[in-house]
């Protein structure tokens, strides 16, 4: 269970983060946490709630809303995923996720730099005199050093014993970049991860000059995961042919999320104007800036507290 | 059967027909890529270690382990004979198997076999046991090696470090976990 000086600080880094869109004109939505149906991806397992799912991201609203004519808008929400269990991993997680119309996942990468820097400006100002102290070498890495972009193919060529394709053919990909490569990410200087190969971006644009690759990142701080954005798909048919590649990955995820296609949602996607959208853990950024080994120290309730 | 959500660590599993046992356990899933269950593993009858990583559609077979009560009798060489007190089994394990234990087994000691299968492999002892010392030098003072304990040994032959007022004929609880003094036993 987290301290009262812990909630204070999960408080304020909440705060500050709105404070962050606010300025920047960002709407903040807040969109339903159930839902009859969910964006299938093979790798991610929904939580049922009666007949309907309880969100593993906001993505599937947030869209329609731009859809529907909104800009850009912001939200802090829970997200839920079954089976996702370690010190980093919450089947009930906090996720910040923001939207930005008329744009791409490279004005997300600044988004996410200039967000971190004046988070962790705006603490260290507060901070002196306050119970928790942010985590000095995390504060300096971020405000002062230049952070990296490193290429999915630069990457695997830098830390991994094989080449992508390799990694690919023998379906290990995510298995080098979680062994090889994270644990080098991020140290001394955030990385972001970018331009994945298109079968790891089901819900991602791919780049016009190399359909290859999709148009997505990750940003890496001290080898640990904290954001996943990328440019949107708004091509609806190739959307639909992306989903139905993912309900055939996985017979698990098909099972439990009911294997349907989101109608609405790709019905909806046509009037989605150019877009680039990215969800953020936030309760991984609090285990950074407060140095805890395991996400449980950074709620309020663990699983571990109903004991 | 035990799928790769259930892994965690002090789980028993069967690799390859012989009993495992979980040590190290990280759970890890790259952005929107695959759960990897990575596991460090020990053998529960060879000791040997090694890393695995696992899937989510891999299965695991529950290893059959069964504890049972049983007396230490006496040793013989290298062979620790116990004995099941309800039907007066008789069985031995050798001094490879047992490890460190071996240093707080006393003669009629109660302890839990652990068997796989109809084969002992191992034994747990209770963690704190009492053993009497039977040899200890007084503690020179003004030993000058800046060390406020000194090396005694008890009944079993098992040699630790303990305070120095500890003399001959007391009796000492010992951690059997780590092997330290714990504290001095009041008759």
């Amino acid at each position: 269970m987290l301290t009262a000086e812990g909630l204070q600080f999960r408080a304020a880094l909440f705060h500050l983060v709105r404070s962050f869109f606010s300025k920047r004109g960002f709407l903040e939505v807040d969109t339903p946490i159930r839902q009859p149906v969910v964006l299938p991806e093979a790798n991610i397992v929904p939580l049922r709630a009666g007949n309907w799912f309880l969100q593993t991201s906001p993505e599937q609203c947030m869209k329609r809303l731009l859809a529907a004519g909104c800009e850009n808008i912001f939200q802090i929400c829970p997200c839920f995923r079954a089976e996702e269990r370690g010190s980093r991993h919450l089947e009930e997680f906090t996720m910040l996720e923001w939207y930005r119309v008329a744009s791409d996942y490279l004005e997300l990468m600044s988004d996410c730099e200039r967000l971190l820097r004046f988070v962790l400006n705006s603490l260290l100002e507060i901070g002196s005199g306050q119970p928790i102290v942010v985590d000095s070498c995390i504060a300096k890495m971020v405000i002062e050093q230049p952070w990296e972009r490193l290429s999915v193919a630069e990457a695997f060529s830098r830390y991994a014993s094989c080449s992508v394709a390799e990694a690919l053919d023998q379906d290990r990909f995510d298995e080098v970049i979680a062994i090889e490569i994270e644990p080098r990410l991020g140290r001394g200087r955030p990385t972001f991860l970018f331009d994945y190969p298109a079968r790891c971006a089901s819900l991602a644009r791919l780049k016009n000059d190399d359909p290859g690759l999709a148009e997505r990142f990750e940003l890496y701080i001290e080898g640990m995961e904290l954001a996943n954005g990328f440019s949107e798909l708004t091509d609806a048919a190739e959307q639909r042919k992306r989903f139905a590649e993912e309900l055939v990955k996985n017979e698990q995820s098909r099972k439990q999320a009911g294997g349907v296609m989101p109608e609405r949602f790709l019905a909806e996607l046509e009037k989605l104007g150019r877009a680039a959208g990215i969800a953020f853990g936030l309760d991984r950024l609090l285990m950074l800036l407060m140095s805890a080994d395991s996400i449980d120290e950074v709620v309020s309730f663990s699983p571990s507290d109903w004991d | 059967m035990f799928s790769a959500s259930d892994l965690r660590k002090g789980l028993k599993i069967l690799i390859d027909q012989e009993p495992h046992i979980i040590v190290d356990f990280e759970f890890s899933k790259p952005g929107k890529g695959q759960a990897l269950y990575r596991c460090k593993l020990k053998n529960m009858i060879t000791g040997s270690q090694f890393s695995n990583t696992y899937r989510s559609n891999d299965k695991f077979e529950k290893a059959d382990l069964e504890e049972r009560t049983m007396q230490f009798l006496y040793n013989q060489g290298d062979e620790y004979h116990f004995m099941d007190t309800s039907n007066y089994e008789q069985l031995f394990l050798t001094g490879e198997q047992l490890g460190d234990n071996v240093n707080y087994l006393m003669d009629n000691m109660e302890v839990q076999v652990l068997f796989f299968g109809t084969r002992p492999i191992d034994i747990s002892l209770p963690i704190f046991v009492e053993l009497s010392v039977t040899q200890a030098d007084p503690w020179a003072r003004g030993d000058t090696s800046g060390t406020d304990t000194k090396p005694v040994t008890v009944e079993t032959g098992y040699q630790l470090q303990v305070p120095p007022f500890v003399v001959e004929g007391d009796k000492i609880q010992i951690d059997t976990r780590t092997g330290a003094y714990v504290t001095r036993v009041k008759e």
